[in-house]
């Protein structure tokens, strides 16, 4: 097995970390959540830089690095930056970085964290650029689906909702061509997978099917990934009346599915699954939240080189 | 010698005596290489051929500039719009030398990102491509973006 080494590294962008890579983050995320660190991270620093509103994506950040026993600078509303009095990115950057030892960053533009990791020699972890990529969220869900099922080849893998637009499901599409999965597209046309995923997916032999209904898949799978279709998204309103009820979750469609099914969903939610869901065996959606801490930490210490 | 082609070209855009003749041409690209490369601020005779009948491409553009050699780099930006150019230096009437254009792995500063929401067009930075080439023809990956974009994607060009 090649060896893996994530000292100083920058992570941007899914397609550019290896299976090996990948598998490493997710053993020591294992590791860190069965034993904790307390101490591992002591004296370092983590600039917190959100450019755009975050909740979960920022303070599991946060809470990551402070349960390593590092600390965390920075800001959570640009505002209260520079970027308004007209700073770049690049400068602001460049003097982050003087502060601390690794930066994890969300921005609205896209390339936003490409362009940051030019800046500083610190390490960039990418929380999100607009909406290209949000490497750590695709992470955990690898995590997650590694915990619940014990491996993560050849599963059934459905998407389900907004796939045209959803940069979550677009990553964790292009990480699954690494396990040989299995996946149906659950949308209403107009927010189908993009053109360039689905060629993607053919070039790796990966087989996936394009669906209208929840019911035509969920007996199948192994994971049913729900999210959020914005109404926004629609020019017409009456089409989004028309589909929005039809990617809705509830505990009645959930007879007769495999005992192994789990539902993950990146959050946050709004209808898209009934409540009634979360008291089942299935729900599976807040510990995939909870596994972002242990999967942001594994990146952390690797990144800083304290666990090799 | 003047081949026999040559002489009916030259019935279309008039020979020049020293210089670069950039040939096969995609159609509509000509206008664009020559404001890419600037052709027209030093002062020398440039002369276009639009549309002109081609053999191998059935249309083509064709830019004659007259005294004076395009620089390597300047053919890498060529690649870019017109992939299968031909260059020839011309001395005394006559071809001395002839360059294919090679597809540079990488470009830097010449193309404008479609992306108005890309960082390299809402900072002052230069930006940077990927080339793919496909059976379909050239594409370009934003190395910021990093979306793909088709040639007829692409609406801008600069000069540095």
């Amino acid at each position: 097995m090649k060896q893996v080494n994530l000292k100083g590294r920058d992570i941007i962008s899914i397609p550019e970390i290896g299976k090996e890579e990948i598998m490493h983050i997710l053993r020591v995320a294992e590791e860190l959540k069965k034993k904790p660190q307390p101490k591992l991270l002591d004296g370092l620093v983590m600039g917190s830089c959100f450019f755009e509103p975050s909740t979960r994506t920022r303070l599991s950040f946060e809470t990551a690095m402070q349960k390593l026993g590092g600390r965390v600078i920075g800001f959570a509303d640009p505002g209260v930056t520079s970027a308004k009095k007209g700073e770049s990115l690049y400068d602001a950057m460049k003097i982050i970085g003087q502060y601390s030892d690794v930066i994890a960053m969300r921005h609205p533009v896209e390339g936003a964290a490409r362009r940051a990791a030019e800046a500083t020699d610190k390490p960039i972890l990418n929380g999100g650029d607009g909406a290209n990529q949000h490497p750590t969220q695709t992470l955990l869900d690898l995590f997650t689906i590694l915990e619940t099922q014990k491996k993560l080849s050849n599963l059934n893998i459905a998407l389900v909702g907004d796939l045209k637009y959803g940069r979550t499901v677009h990553s964790l599409a292009q990480a699954l061509t690494h396990f040989n999965a299995t996946l149906y597209f659950v949308a209403p046309d107009s927010l189908q997978m993009p053109d360039y995923i689905c060629e993607e997916l053919k070039e790796k032999k990966i087989k996936f099917t394009k669906h209208q209904k929840i019911e035509e898949v969920i007996k199948k799978v192994d994971i049913l990934y729900m999210t959020r279709i914005q109404g926004e998204r629609f020019a017409d309103p009456m089409d989004y009346e028309k589909v929005k009820n039809a990617f809705v979750l509830t505990s009645a469609m959930l007879e007769g599915v495999k005992n192994n099914l789990r539902i993950m969903h990146p959050l946050p939610r709004v209808n898209e699954i009934a409540t009634s869901v979360d008291s089942t065996k299935h729900a599976y959606y807040f510990e995939q939240a909870e596994n972002g801490l242990y999967v942001r930490q594994a990146l952390l210490a690797l990144v800083l080189g304290k666990i090799k | 010698m003047v081949s026999k082609s040559e002489n009916n070209k030259q019935l279309l855009v008039a020979a020049i005596k020293e210089g670069t003749v950039i040939d096969h041409i995609p159609v509509g690209n000509a206008l664009k290489i020559i404001r890419l490369l600037n052709l027209a601020a030093y002062n020398k005779l440039v002369t276009v051929g639009l549309n002109l009948p081609s053999r191998a491409m059935k249309y083509k553009d064709l830019i004659k500039v007259e005294g004076r050699e395009v620089t390597l780099q300047e053919i890498d930006k060529i690649a870019i719009l017109a992939p299968l150019a031909t260059i020839n230096i011309i001395k005394n009437y006559n071809v001395v030398r002839k360059l294919k254009v090679t597809i540079p792995e990488n470009v830097e500063y010449v193309v404008v990102c479609p992306n108005p929401k890309c960082i390299t067009n809402n900072e002052t930075m230069n930006s940077k491509f990927k080339v793919l080439v496909d059976k379909n023809g050239l594409k370009l990956k934003c190395h910021y973006c990093e979306k793909v974009f088709c040639q007829e994607e692409i609406k801008e060009y600069k000069n540095n």
